[in-house]
């Protein structure tokens, strides 16, 4: 796909269109849905897109997911929660089928954003759905093939909730540079020999980079974004180097 | 629901930047008019639960700007900004 320019002036913003051309499930409650968008002109690993539904009465629900695909794969993904009293996300991970055309404009947003250029060490911190554009980041740095060392710290409820877990743990194995943390806070497998409470400022020293070197982004709910925010800034990471993301409670 | 769990961040805010402004307006660093904190505008609180959507200082809780759109137009207040330095 087409690159976007770094910075400088941007082209308008405009709803487009999308063909359903996969969708995988990740977990019982997650979908990821694969899109064919002729019209897409490229994105960066962390940046969003909003998808808006129209009701045949007229009424619009705009939501935003952010990007689960490498600006390098084939098709543009998103990665949906269902979340039970959500307007957009039940229809999205449950009625949608292949074929169908979703609505959505992007890509959105330069904060949150990962190049592979911009080099590291990265540290990367997800809670929950938050892991989504931490994937498209790892995902970019994969298909670029950069060295560029990176930690994913992934908190979750179960190991069953772990969205993407075949391919973390593919990548963790495969890739002497990369390594995949998990912190499971309700309920652990037999045996477990990862984190089994909530991220902690212990945890993030064991996980930090020596001399909290490189650059740190958080997504996740806002209270674990700033739990984990403040953890970084208490083992010497600079606010300007702690990328953060806040997914609010209106999301679905 | 906590008012804890309403506060969102600047990336919340980027696709009404996208719709008014030509240029990025998440990477842009802006100066608050109330404390003299400067931050990326990517990294500010917003509060998009109201009818518009609010960005506050995250030093002081300064309301930065005010922003909504209905009935065909978009109404802006950024009288909480001194400045705002946008990448060309």
């Amino acid at each position: 796909m087409a690159r976007t320019a770094v910075l400088g002036r941007l082209s308008p913003i405009r709803w487009q269109l999308g063909d359903v051309v996969e969708l995988i499930d990740e977990t019982p409650r997650v979908k990821t849905i694969l899109l064919d968008a002729p019209d897409w002109a490229g994105h960066r690993a962390g940046q969003h897109v909003d998808v808006r539904l129209t009701a045949e009465d007229g009424y619009v629900a705009e939501r935003s997911y952010s990007i689960a695909s490498a600006p390098e794969d084939g098709h543009l993904a998103i990665t949906v929660e269902r979340l039970d009293d959500g307007e957009v996300s039940p229809y999205l991970a449950e009625e949608l089928v292949v074929g169908d055309k979703v609505e959505f404009r992007g890509p959105i947003g330069g904060y949150f954003v990962w190049e592979a250029r911009e080099g590291g060490p990265l540290l990367l911190v997800g809670g929950g759905s938050g892991v989504v554009p931490l994937r498209a980041m790892l995902r970019h740095r994969a298909a670029v093939g950069a060295d560029t060392p990176a930690r994913l710290l992934y908190s979750s409820r179960s190991l069953g909730d772990v969205i993407y877990r075949d391919e973390l743990d593919m990548l963790d194995s495969a890739d002497p540079y990369l390594e995949v943390r998990y912190a499971l806070t309700r309920a652990q497998p037999e045996g477990w020999s990862g984190y089994s409470r909530r991220i902690d400022e212990e945890i993030l020293r064991e996980t930090a980079y020596p001399n909290a070197e490189g650059v740190a982004f958080v997504c996740g709910p806002t209270r674990f974004v700033e739990t984990v925010a403040d953890g970084l800034l208490a083992v010497g990471y600079s606010p300007e180097r702690v990328k953060t993301e806040r997914f609010g409670p209106t999301g679905g | 629901m906590e008012e804890q769990d309403l506060k969102l961040d600047g990336n919340a805010a980027a696709g009404l930047f996208r719709e008014l402004f030509a240029f990025e307006l998440t990477t842009a660093r802006g100066r608050c008019d109330n404390c003299g904190a400067v931050a990326e505008v990517g990294a500010v609180f917003v509060y998009a639960n109201a009818p518009g959507t609010v960005l506050r200082c995250p030093q002081c809780g300064n309301v930065l700007m005010r922003m909504a759109k209905n009935d065909g137009r978009y109404w802006l207040d950024v009288r909480g900004v001194s400045w705002l330095e946008v990448h060309a």
